[in-house]
């Protein structure tokens, strides 16, 4: 069984198509990332994994159910954690905040939620921090608190959107290396533009620029790794090597112009 | 000081300054984490327009202004959830055409005999017992709404986005925290005015904020801060023979610029 299935996907706002004839299928463990340009649709596929958007057109299957059928096998983690940072809230209370099931419904939280929470505190390694103030933390410490309100559900897929986008290099690769171990049982599927990180984790890319265009990299790291220093590539440099296998949107044509000109 | 408890009417006015001050620090946290200040400023001015009504209809001033304080606050909240990016427009439109309303009612009502100004300033030595029981109503509902649905309203405050994707009734609660902010504004016509309200729905707040960590802990600093300021300002207007509304909110302010100061300097 596909963990996430989409077929002739279709998607549009308003008028104007977001997201044209997408096909994607993310296997159990993939850890899957997703690339492209602003506006070509990524966050937007994501929110319609999650079931908070409906396809105009196709279907998308989310462990075999219809994509909003499920929302507690699927855990999220937004953009923009740093908003709202002067909020009178704990860590633990966000973290419970994920926590799916029986509900205590009166004020104050039952014993199994906080053990489910610490838990989830402790598989980032910020239980520590359970009684601060969401706001006196780091940017990429938040970004573990969000990811542990995520786990708080036991997820069978964690989507990510932008995890890394306001953290320092160091938080960045603490935070990727957090995510491939939890790939060892959740499958995972991040969008981000730092494209040079991503490969060293995903096995899976798929570039959306309006289309979509899917690459197995798991077998191409190698390549990748005997360029020059290692860790970081031009975007350019690696969208031509991702083009070269068919990626033909016109952007990359661009880019590639763009770079034999310079 | 001592022999002025023995009158009913400043009995009144510390049992109504307490239940105020407690509904204005639990519901003022919230408005403040929702960003929902302006909007409480537009529905108290709004209501008003109730006050105008109720005053030409011969009905009682607080149910006109709750009527039309709670009326300002689904139009906002409609409008709000339809069209966020224009709020502003309508919010500035409602309190207006609201006061503008009144304004009119006023004018048509045969003989002037209501004092408005209380309205717009406070008349906190006039609070009658049918009052009290108002206030006291509005209070256990409060805490009725914030026992039973705290942590929803929490999810929704710090990130409704989520919060709808685990199932919270989003639009439910933002409607519940708008009505709530409405009727807390009438009841604090009595105590500072309606052109007053906001300073005592954010000052005791943002002061407790800085105090806080958590959404309750914050909530009930609030109600504590403003208890006190209502009192010490109550002792003020009494001992100076000033207006009660603006001696609170100034008093309010000094403690803030104060505790800004000892804050910061630390």
């Amino acid at each position: 069984m596909f963990v996430v299935q989409i077929e002739n996907l279709s998607f549009a706002y308003e008028k104007d198509l977001i997201l044209e004839d997408i096909n994607l299928t993310v296997e159990e463990k993939d850890f899957l990332a997703i690339i492209g340009p602003n506006g070509g649709g990524k966050s937007t596929l994501l929110k319609l994994m999650l079931g908070i958007l409906k396809p105009k057109k196709g279907s998308i299957q989310v462990l075999g159910k219809a994509a909003s059928k499920n929302p507690s096998h699927v855990g999220y983690v937004p953009q923009n954690t740093n908003v709202n940072t002067d909020f009178p809230i704990k860590v633990i209370e966000v973290v419970l905040m994920g926590h799916v099931g029986a509900k205590n419904p009166l004020f104050g939280y039952g014993k199994d939620e906080i053990a489910c929470a610490m838990g989830a505190l402790s598989q980032v390694g910020m239980q520590e921090y359970a009684q601060s103030k969401i706001g006196s933390l780091s940017g990429g410490q938040r970004q573990r608190v969000m990811i542990a309100r995520a786990l708080c559900a036991h997820p069978k897929i964690l989507l990510l959107d932008e995890p890394t986008s306001s953290i320092d290099i160091k938080g960045q690769k603490e935070i990727y290396e957090l995510l491939k171990l939890l790939n060892q049982s959740i499958t995972i599927i991040v969008v981000s533009h730092d494209i040079s990180v991503i490969l060293e984790y995903a096995n899976k890319a798929a570039h959306i620029n309006k289309r979509l265009s899917y690459h197995d990299i798991s077998n191409k790291k190698e390549t990748f790794h005997t360029h020059n220093e290692g860790e970081h590539f031009c975007e350019v440099e690696l969208l031509q090597m991702l083009g070269s296998e068919g990626c033909n949107t016109c952007e990359h044509e661009e880019e590639s112009k763009w770079r034999e000109t310079k | 000081m001592i022999e002025a408890l023995s009158f009913e009417f400043i009995q009144h006015a510390l049992i109504a300054g307490i239940l105020v001050s407690f509904a204005a620090g639990i519901i003022g946290s919230l408005i403040v984490v929702n960003r929902m200040v302006f909007l409480a400023g537009g529905i108290a001015h709004a209501s008003y327009g109730g006050i105008g009504l109720a005053v030409f209809f011969g009905l009682p001033i607080f149910l006109g202004a709750s009527v039309f304080a709670v009326g300002s606050a689904l139009l906002i909240a409609s409008l709000t959830l339809r069209k966020r990016h224009r709020i502003d427009t309508f919010i500035g439109l409602i309190w207006a055409v609201g006061m503008a309303i009144g304004v009119i009612f006023i004018d048509l009502t045969p003989g002037y005999n209501v004092d408005m100004m209380s309205y717009l300033f406070g008349s906190i030595l006039a609070v009658s017992t049918e009052d009290l029981y108002f206030m006291g109503t509005l209070l256990a509902v409060i805490l009725f709404v914030m026992i039973f649905w705290y942590r929803d309203i929490l999810a929704v405050s710090y990130d409704s986005e989520y919060a709808a994707l685990r199932g919270v009734h989003v639009r439910f609660f933002y409607t519940l925290i708008l009505i709530l902010a409405a009727l807390t504004v009438v009841v604090s016509i009595k105590v500072v005015g309606l052109i007053l309200v906001i300073a005592m729905l954010t000052i005791p707040v943002y002061i407790a904020e800085k105090l806080s960590h958590s959404l309750f802990s914050m909530m009930f600093l609030s109600g504590l801060i403003a208890t006190l300021f209502t009192l010490v300002g109550l002792w003020f207007s009494y001992t100076y023979n000033l207006t009660s509304g603006a001696s609170i909110i100034l008093i309010s302010a000094a403690s803030l610029g104060a505790f800004l100061l000892f804050y910061r300097g630390k």
